[in-house]
């Protein structure tokens, strides 16, 4: 089931990347590449700067040094707005904003229509009712996927994820897990992050392990995750 | 009613300040030395002020030399919203721009309309007042742009994510900060008469002039500063926000922000 990046067309490529933030570097020296139509998994400790490799892939994040390659094109030479519809983010908390469900994918989509709206909810599990739900009634997991809808609303061809089960049940972790899946299985690039090796195993055709601030290892997610340093996990 | 105060006057209400260095003492707060300095240094400062004044308001000083007093004001405000809000980056160019536009908007409506005559005595007292207030609302608006933004960090970045710019993704925090900066001037303007006697009708009436006269002077003036507190919270807060992002929609990290 892995896709080797080597032998395909990457969605990203990391080329001799570095960040710095506050004087102190949080990323150096990271070259990897990412494949397309897969499910690739960042994983490694806290603090080991898997969140920032992710933010650079919706320029959340910019590199000090080196440069990040979307689908063979300098993310720094493309418009940033129009890129980031074309890759979502689903972040570590929910993050709805004040209002209904509906109000939240009109963020995203104002236009609608209606019928877009629902295709995203469907795809997160989550029937037409929750359309008039007010985002501060939902549980910590319908949130979660209210918050995927709105990002699968702009139609995006990359999904980032950073760890967006940390605060779920097993349960609702498993389901994000396989709606994970099916968003590939639509020719989706998932990028997801976790500190969990077991998660990465389950989850992942490919993935790169990361410790202080660069890539040690990276492959299927069996040999690439085989010695993660956990420590720092909380 | 003769309303001057003598030197000997300005002593005997000093005796309040006894009474207050009296708690201190009682209370060993530890204060008394702070009240002796900050009584004889306002007194002192507003005995400086009150001579450049004399030279500025005399009936034959020229008009640039108000003009020229404004622009000290804005300055020294300026200077003053710097100190009390380094966490905004850029905040002094900010604060002189929310000054230059109050009191342009101020003054045009408040002499291109008649209101005031355009003269040293209406000129610098309404550039006192209404800078006085731009600025404070200015430090408050400052600050909480930088507060809100650090604490909605999530929500920002989530907007920016699915691909709204900066400006868009801000609105709802510029809209809160804009309310809780406006509403503390809303409501002193509601309450004013109601509970307390502001400083321009308190003077007036002191002066001996005709309570309903100081009413309407006192009235003219709050809305003065209703709309130049008004304006430079908006400026402060649309330009402010602006510092916190990048060019390319992103947030500027928090330790910068932090660092000023």
């Amino acid at each position: 089931m892995a896709t080797d990046p080597r032998t395909t067309d990457p969605v990203f490529v990391f080329d001799g990347v570095a960040v710095e933030l506050g004087g102190h570097d949080v990323l150096h020296d990271v070259t990897a590449t990412v494949p397309d139509r897969a499910l690739t998994t960042i994983v490694g400790p806290s603090g080991s700067g898997k969140s920032t490799l992710l933010r650079l892939c919706n320029r959340l994040a910019v590199p000090s040094v080196g440069r990040v390659l979307f689908r063979g094109r300098d993310m720094a030479d493309l418009d940033v707005l129009a890129t980031r519809r074309r890759i979502g983010m689903v972040f570590q908390a929910p993050t709805l904003f004040a209002g209904t469900v509906r109000d939240n994918l009109a963020v995203a989509a104002p236009e609608g229509p209606e019928e877009r709206w629902r295709r995203a909810l469907e795809a997160a599990e989550l029937d037409a009712a929750f359309l008039d739900r007010d985002a501060d009634s939902l549980s910590g997991g319908e949130a979660q996927r209210a918050c995927l809808a709105r990002t699968l609303v702009t139609e995006p061809d990359v999904l980032l994820a950073d760890e967006p089960t940390s605060s779920l049940d097993q349960t609702t972790t498993r389901t994000l897990e396989r709606l994970a899946r099916a968003l590939v299985d639509r020719g989706i690039a998932v990028l997801w992050v976790t500190h969990d090796p077991a998660q990465s195993r389950r989850l992942a055709d490919w993935s790169l392990t990361m410790s202080n601030g660069t890539i040690v290892a990276w492959g299927p997610p069996r040999d690439a995750n085989a010695n993660v340093d956990v420590t720092g996990v909380e | 009613m003769d309303a001057d105060v003598t030197f000997v006057g300005l002593a005997l209400s000093s005796l309040l300040v006894a009474v207050a260095v009296a708690i201190s003492w009682w209370r060993r707060l530890g204060l008394e030395r702070d009240m002796a300095i900050a009584t004889l240094r306002a007194a002192g400062q507003l005995l400086l002020v009150g001579s450049a004044l004399a030279l500025v308001l005399a009936p034959d000083a020229p008009l640039w030399w108000s003009w020229l007093w404004v622009a000290g004001i804005i300055g020294f405000a300026g200077i003053t919203v710097r100190a009390r809000a380094a966490v905004l980056p850029g905040v002094l160019g900010i604060a002189l721009a929310a000054n230059a536009v109050t009191a342009a908007v101020a003054f045009g409506l408040v002499f291109g309309l008649g209101v005031f005559p355009l003269e040293p005595r209406t000129l610098v007292p309404i550039a006192g007042m209404v800078i006085g207030n731009a600025m404070k609302a200015q430090v408050v608006s400052a600050q909480r742009t930088v507060d809100a933004v650090a604490q909605r960090r999530l929500e920002l970045e989530a907007r920016l994510a699915l691909g709204q710019p900066s400006e868009v993704a801000a609105r709802p925090v510029t809209r809160s900060v804009l309310r809780t900066a406006l509403s503390p001037q809303i409501e002193t303007t509601k309450a004013v008469g109601l509970v307390f006697l502001p400083g321009a009708m308190t003077g007036l009436i002191l002066a001996g002039v005709n309570p309903v006269d100081a009413v309407l002077v006192q009235a003219a003036l709050m809305y003065i500063i209703l709309g130049a507190v008004a304006t430079s919270t908006a400026v402060v807060t649309l330009v402010g926000v602006r510092r916190l992002f990048t060019r390319d929609h992103r947030l500027v990290p928090i330790s910068r922000i932090s660092d000023g």
